[in-house]
């Protein structure tokens, strides 16, 4: 009797999470079979030009594919979503209708922009989420036709960042958002309000505390105008519905993990729950979908969909899934984005959430170009800067070691340090996160 | 080619921009914009701005293919 190929590694998603770590499991030695699926039919891509370059037609779509460090060797099913996992098999679906054994699985099935609430509304022509090369791609073609008014739903990163291109296109832009400020829920609005002031003087038209109630279409089933509650409508051709994302994770119904829109629960070391809470010794999750008790925040069960944590979390559990079930290391992670618009590059490091205090320790706010560090009970725990990325890592080495707040208070150029309050808007009440149980 | 840099670890050191100049580009006070496709007749110039970035936040797949000066400069 011929023994059958013993099953490898299979990686469940691929962007930047996947293809980093199929590369570390590579680098540290792993020469089994290692599938890699990925339900966009385009090999792995680099998302933060999406919303900048690409927009701005600076850069084609397909120019943003991923370099390949290390030689993978590995079967790419490209345009294939999973659709379930079997975890007493060891086996995951496809949706093509095969089925791939695994013998150490990684979800890195990241997430998908929040869509319009409304699924009529959210497929109007002229309605665009902006997430994947494809959506930028359909949306840069739509921009590149000079559509006279944009419409944007949101002013987080995206949103602020699709701001900036419309308006270096020299299109006339709205944008709604129901905080007193954009970036309010990353940033606070005492650091916020600086980003206001850009999209002021940049000649977009922000409505701050407005709520869009209705996206209206015409007979041609194109995008026509908005609704704001308290009856004031804005016409425009396009709308960016840039409400954030939600975890993809959909496709694990029935697989008995702990999973919801809110991401995959692991372990320390980045194993995925089973619905009882023991950690699956043969399931691993990195990036955006994964939710995970992070030891710089006191083991808080957070996640990260950021680029340096696609990067890192997927190379650090890859080492755990090529190592012994008594040697898990735990993964420390601290969380850092960039983003650049209307000509200033915005980098920040830690979690600001929770924060009861910022300070503006480096530059000033007036001048655009500045280092604020956010605080919470006497500890500093995260900074944001403004045009002023050098100062960052002295910071962050400050924030990772949970020193106190102000940290730094005798460095060069540095100006009185004034407390204010951050003002986080309050916790936005989200749908009750649906647990996945096996139905 | 494929490049791409890592832009919490880029500083705006801007060496990269001396090293390979139609393929890194800084704007503003320190924003990089860069090609993260260059064409094969820049890699000598990639793996100067590789090789000179301070903080090593350039990652590029398709530079070995430079196995000499001769090669780089021929056909």
């Amino acid at each position: 009797m011929s023994a059958l190929p013993e099953p490898g590694i299979v990686i469940v998603g691929a962007s930047l999470a996947g293809l980093r770590g199929a590369e570390a499991l590579r680098l540290r030695g792993y020469t089994g079979p290692l599938d890699i699926v990925g339900d966009e039919p385009h090999p792995p891509y680099d998302r933060p030009p999406l919303s900048k370059h690409v927009l701005a037609g600076e850069l084609a779509p397909d120019a943003t594919a991923l370099p390949n460090l290390v030689p993978l060797r590995a079967n790419w099913h490209l345009g294939v979503a999973a659709t379930g996992l079997d975890r007493e098999a060891r086996t995951l679906r496809l949706a093509d209708g095969r089925a791939l054994a695994y013998r150490r699985l990684l979800i890195a099935t990241g997430a998908q922009a929040r869509p319009w609430p409304g699924p009529e509304r959210a497929a109007l022509s002229g309605v665009f989420t902006l997430r994947g090369r494809d959506d930028a791609a359909a949306l840069r073609a739509v921009l590149a036709k000079g559509p006279r008014h944009v419409l944007i739903v949101g002013g987080g990163l995206i949103g602020c960042e699709a701001a900036s291109c419309c308006r270096d296109l020299g299109i006339d832009v709205t944008l709604v958002d129901p905080n007193p400020t954009p970036l309010a829920r990353s940033l606070g609005t005492f650091v916020g309000g600086v980003v206001a002031g850009l999209l002021e003087r940049s000649g977009v038209d922000f409505r701050p505390g407005a709520h869009v109630e209705l996206l209206e279409g015409d007979s041609f089933g194109g995008f026509r105008r908005a609704h704001l509650r308290g009856g004031e409508t804005i016409e425009a051709e396009v709308a960016i519905v840039a409400l954030g994302a939600v975890r993809s994770t959909g496709w694990l119904a029935g697989a008995g993990l702990m999973a919801d829109a809110g991401g995959l629960t692991c372990d320390g070391a980045c194993r995925a729950l089973a619905a009882d809470g023991t950690p699956c010794e043969d399931i691993y999750a990195a990036g955006d979908v994964a939710r995970w008790p992070n030891p710089i925040y006191s083991g808080r069960l957070i996640s990260v969909e950021h680029w340096g944590n696609a990067v890192e979390q997927a190379g650090h559990a890859a080492r755990n899934m090529l190592a012994a079930p008594d040697d898990q290391e735990p993964y420390a992670h601290l969380p850092a984005f960039w983003s650049s618009q209307f000509g200033i590059n915005i980098k920040a490091v830690g979690l600001s959430e929770g924060a009861d205090s910022v300070a503006i320790v480096q530059g000033s706010r007036a001048a655009r170009r500045f280092l604020a560090v956010y605080g919470r009970a006497g500890r500093s725990i995260a900074a944001v800067s403004f045009d002023e990325a050098r100062w960052l890592p002295a910071y962050a080495e400050q924030i990772r070691a949970g020193r106190p707040f102000p940290p730094i208070r005798d460095a060069t150029d540095q100006a009185r340090i004034e407390i204010h309050a951050p003002g986080f808007p309050p916790r936005r009440s989200e749908p009750a996160a649906r647990e996945i149980v096996d139905a | 080619m494929r490049v791409v840099v890592d832009l919490n670890r880029c500083q705006g050191y801007a060496q990269c921009c001396y090293a390979a100049p139609e393929s890194f580009v800084l704007r503003g006070h320190e924003i990089l914009f860069y090609d993260p496709a260059p064409p094969a007749a820049k890699r000598g110039e990639i793996a100067r701005a590789v090789q000179a970035c301070p903080v090593r936040a350039i990652s590029v797949e398709g530079l070995d293919a430079v196995t000499s000066p001769e090669v780089e400069t021929g056909s």
